[in-house]
């Protein structure tokens, strides 16, 4: 095979995973037995990564998965099986163990028919990442790799990784879905190793669109590099994070994952339905600072967690969760709106075809306010400005979350001053949103991963510079 | 030959001259219930199988790699792996260190890791015994307000693998876990608990151990406050410590050191704990969970000491990483399932069990905290620097006695100041799921960030 040519189909408009007519045999297949619904959801996934470590090409890999899962659902129960073999058969088959779960007394579900299928295609001007040379992509790795090493004497080593995907999905079910998806995406990241006096430390920076390769038309991997050198550099010097209570200024951009943990997984409707959340009737309720407004919105163009349809069938939205600090809604799949008598929200979402949809979350960010990003620093006389946050986790019970920091500095005197260690930052999701005083205008946003029971899927989070008036740092400094 | 093995047999037979091919195959069975207010919530089941190839292709300045995995075994599918994976080898740079496993003569582990009745026990059952566990979660206690989810599952996992270098290995193994969360509530304060039992069959799973951990460590937090800024002793409960050695087990690996990314690099033979720190790897215990007889380059897996009585003995290597380092592989090599690739990692990691149980650690201790679990792991402890801070749950300890609950603080260290102050090594080992036991273990002069 020609480097990098042909992988993929390169028409816009693919033909069907699955024919309409083998999809209706399923469909009626599965309810045989009886039921209320189901569904059939397939997905053919390309991947490719390559990974530079050590100033050597040490991974160049490519993966292919292809398969369907089937669900039926029998009250309050699910029944789910998966099947790599796409034939008729094979589908007939996966549907007949899903359907375990019905008893029988089948036949009285009205099937619909399946609505005219709308083909789905990546939007105009997307570089497919199988029409680029291979070549083209390990070049990038290269360029990355030498602006981290030239960025200072002390980055001892450094990892470029590179992986795009594209995932085409199908959706049917017995209610008249039929939908479809074709989402591609690229990520690219650096990881230094600064070493001096002090031992070694870290410094990471990366890029993830749900767009092709013309995402390098944009971002220059060698400022992503330069910025990944330059925090494991800084921390060299770094001194231990404080501990107690302090002010927190948080960056634009740095650390919308804090609202994605403190208050997103909340407004999760499973976990809403099942009374495991603060958030649980608080709709209409003042649950934040007047200065919070967040939405949840995978329409964003080319944010890391967008969809045409989710995967269940149902179209993207933009959905405002808190308008003013006043909770407006939960987000929703199709189980949980059904119990709920309602439409979903578009937040029905799976890791591959071999895992059961649940309500996650796609771009979740917090409007921008109107103040100056600059004067939030000047008025805070003493507390910690973290320039950008890793990862974080939260009990949706009780609301409490962690979320690291990856570059933080000490505010002293309005002023950001010696750099700090890593360190965890730990709070109470209502609480810290009631916390927001200030709300600056230089909004951004950063992609990231979030795992819930298992699963594993791209979400993007933003937000603008805003100050939290006080959060437990987890230092060892007194 | 079984199916797997012919089909590995195959590709492998494909190589070209001047080419290696190792492919790994592998095909597992699984079954998840999941159950709530005494019904069947959702009931899986599936078949999953898929293949990954590596192709080395010669030359004079060293091998270059590629690598493709898929999610499938048909004949097309393979065929267009392997063509992928010499694609990408032709990318790859040359290098010296790059080459296959080859069997260095260790003999495997007799190992019996399979239970046949994961696959004989009526799915029924299995649902039974889910419903079985929510029930006893809910009967314990007054104050259990919810349980979120009471799940059974179970897996079985065949793995063939073969190489052109005369690799021949085949693993098959099963398991069975069974796990509740729990919600405890008074008035407006709820706090969360969870507990679970694995083994290698479904005869094996203890449904009243998971149910009263979930009970207990969900009920014991019920008005738990945050407290003052300290200074003083940790103890980790056996479940944070298995979690504790998986993350300094990153600064173990060989590839790790290699590549100058672990605070134990140039230090073996260094007291880097103290004295009753004995670290040992050892796949071979059919003990622990994750034991095996062959890594995932087909070598036999081997019993390593890490740290002894506190002194650095080494680290864990794959083929190529040990080539690296000048030494031979320790027989570690892990992978995530077809869609990875190998690199040298734990899979039994237990400490040298100490004298005390937990009580008596605890009677030893004027003034500290217990923690019963951490949040923030991958985000507050950094390997490569050894920095630590976590989010904890648990319970203050005041005059040897567990006392009040806490939460919404953190604790800090470094991992390097931690291990030099270890005060006591648990003699309470459990065999827990993941890739190390637990045992209770006391840290002296830790800061504790609260109000």
């Amino acid at each position: 095979m020609a480097p990098g040519g042909g992988r993929y189909d390169t028409a816009v408009a693919a033909p069907p995973l699955i024919e309409a007519d083998v999809l209706e045999r399923v469909l009626s297949s599965s309810l045989a037995k009886g039921g209320d619904m189901a569904e059939v959801f397939v997905e053919d996934r390309q991947t490719s990564s390559a990974v530079l470590d050590d100033r050597r090409i040490e991974e160049l890999a490519s993966g292919r998965e292809r398969g369907a899962g089937i669900r039926v659902v029998v009250g309050e129960t699910t029944g789910f099986a998966h099947t790599a073999d796409l034939s008729e058969a094979g589908l007939l088959a996966a549907a007949d163990a899903a359907a375990a779960v019905a008893r029988g007394g089948g036949g009285g579900t009205r099937i619909a028919a399946l609505e005219g299928r709308r083909p789905a295609g990546p939007s105009a001007g997307v570089r497919l990442p199988g029409e680029i040379e291979k070549a083209t992509k390990l070049e990038l790795l290269h360029r990355a790799d030498e602006a981290a090493r030239s960025a200072g004497l002390a980055v001892t080593q450094v990892q470029v990784g590179y992986g795009d995907s594209r995932r085409r999905v199908l959706i049917a079910t017995t209610e008249g879905v039929h939908a479809e998806d074709d989402q591609v995406r690229t990520r690219f990241s650096v990881g230094c190793v600064a070493t001096g006096d002090t031992g070694m430390q870290t410094g990471h920076e990366s890029v993830a669109r749900t767009e092709g390769f013309e995402v390098f038309g944009r971002v220059d991997v060698e400022d992503l590099a330069k910025v990944a050198a330059r925090r494991a550099i800084s921390k060299l010097s770094a001194v231990p994070a404080p501990s107690g209570e302090l002010p927190v200024v948080l960056a634009g951009g740095s650390g919308g994952i804090l609202f994605h943990e403190a208050c997103g997984h909340g407004l999760e409707a499973d976990h809403i339905v099942k009374d495991a959340s603060v958030y649980v009737g608080q709709v209409g309720e003042q649950v934040a600072s007047p200065l919070v407004t967040l939405v949840d919105d995978g329409t964003v163009g080319g944010e890391w967690g967008n969809y045409a349809v989710d995967d269940e069938g149902r179209p993207a939205a933009r959905n405002v969760l808190i308008e003013n600090g006043v909770l407006t809604d939960y987000m929703w799949d199709w189980l949980r709106a059904r119990k709920e008598g309602r439409a979903s929200s578009g937040n029905g979402r799976r890791q591959s075809y071999q895992h059961l949809p649940m309500v996650r979350m796609t771009n979740t960010f917090l409007l921008a306010g109107s103040e100056d990003p600059d004067e939030l620093v000047a008025q805070t006389p003493r507390g910690v400005y973290v320039a950008k946050l890793g990862g974080g986790q939260v009990n949706t019970a009780t609301g409490d979350f962690v979320f690291g920091t990856s570059e933080a500095f000490l505010i002293e005197n309005g002023r950001i001053t010696a750099p700090l260690r890593d360190f965890n930052l730990i709070g109470n999701g209502p609480e810290v949103l009631r916390r927001i005083d200030a709300v600056a205008s230089d909004f951004a946003m950063m992609p990231g991963t979030c795992g819930k029971d298992g699963q594993s899927v791209p979400v993007g989070c933003g937000q603008a510079t805003l100050r939290i008036s006080g959060v437990t740092i987890g230092g060892t400094a007194a | 030959m079984s199916d797997l093995a012919a089909l590995a047999e195959r590709v492998v037979d494909r190589a070209a001259p001047g080419e290696q091919i190792e492919a790994y195959v592998a095909r597992g069975d699984d079954v998840e219930v999941r159950v709530y207010d005494g019904e069947v919530e959702s009931l899986s089941s599936a078949t999953t199988s898929g293949i990954g190839v590596r192709v080395l292709i010669d030359g004079a300045d060293g091998a270059k790699v590629g690598f493709a995995w898929a999610g499938s075994l048909d004949d097309d599918i393979v065929a267009s792996t392997l063509a992928e994976a010499r694609d990408n080898a032709a990318f790859a740079t040359p290098d010296p260190d790059v080459v296959l496993a080859t069997p260095d003569g260790v003999p495997a582990a007799e190992l019996d890791l399979w239970d046949e009745s994961v696959a004989g026990v009526a799915t029924d059952d299995k649902v039974a015994m889910a419903l079985d566990l929510e029930r006893r979660v809910r009967a314990a206690d007054q104050r259990i307000r919810q349980v979120l989810s009471a799940d059974y599952g179970d897996e079985r996992v065949e793995v063939f693998l073969a190489s052109t270098t005369g690799i021949r290995s085949t693993t098959r193994r099963t398991a069975a876990f069974l796990s509740a969360m729990a919600i405890a509530g008074e008035g407006v304060d709820s706090h969360t608990g969870v507990g679970y039992s694995v083994a290698r069959g479904f005869a094996g799973l203890e449904p009243d151990r998971a149910a009263s951990d979930a009970v207990v460590r969900s009920c014991r937090m019920l008005g738990a406050k945050k407290v003052p800024s300290d200074r003083l002793t940790v103890v980790f409960d056996p479940r944070v410590v298995s979690t504790l050695l998986s993350v300094i087990s990153s600064a173990l690996s060989g590839e790790a050191v290699v590549k100058g990314r672990s605070f134990f690099a140039g230090r073996v033979g260094e007291k880097v704990a103290t004295g009753s720190f004995t670290l040992v790897e050892d796949p071979t215990d059919v003990r622990a969970f994750s034991a095996a007889a062959y890594d995932a380059e087909g070598l036999a897996c081997r019993r390593t000491v890490l740290i002894d009585s506190g002194m650095l003995q080494g680290f864990l290597y794959d083929t190529v990483s040990a080539r690296r380092a000048g030494t031979a592989s320790t027989g570690s090599a892990v992978r995530g399932g077809y869609a990875g690739t190998p690199g040298p990692g734990c899979r039994a990691l237990v400490l040298q069990p100490g004298h005390h149980d937990q009580r008596a650690i605890l009677a030893a201790v004027s003034e500290g905290v217990f923690v019963q679990s951490v949040t923030g792991v991958h985000s507050g402890v950094n390997p490569v620097s050894g920095d630590f801070s976590v989010g904890i749950e648990g319970l203050m300890i005041r005059d040897g006695e567990l006392a009040e609950p806490v939460r919404e603080v953190t604790v800090a260290s470094t991992l390097q100041r931690m291990l030099q102050s270890v005060l006591h090594v648990g003699a309470d080992i459990e065999w827990l799921p993941g890739i190390a036991a637990g045992q209770t273990l006391a840290i002296g002069d830790m800061q504790l960030s609260g109000s």
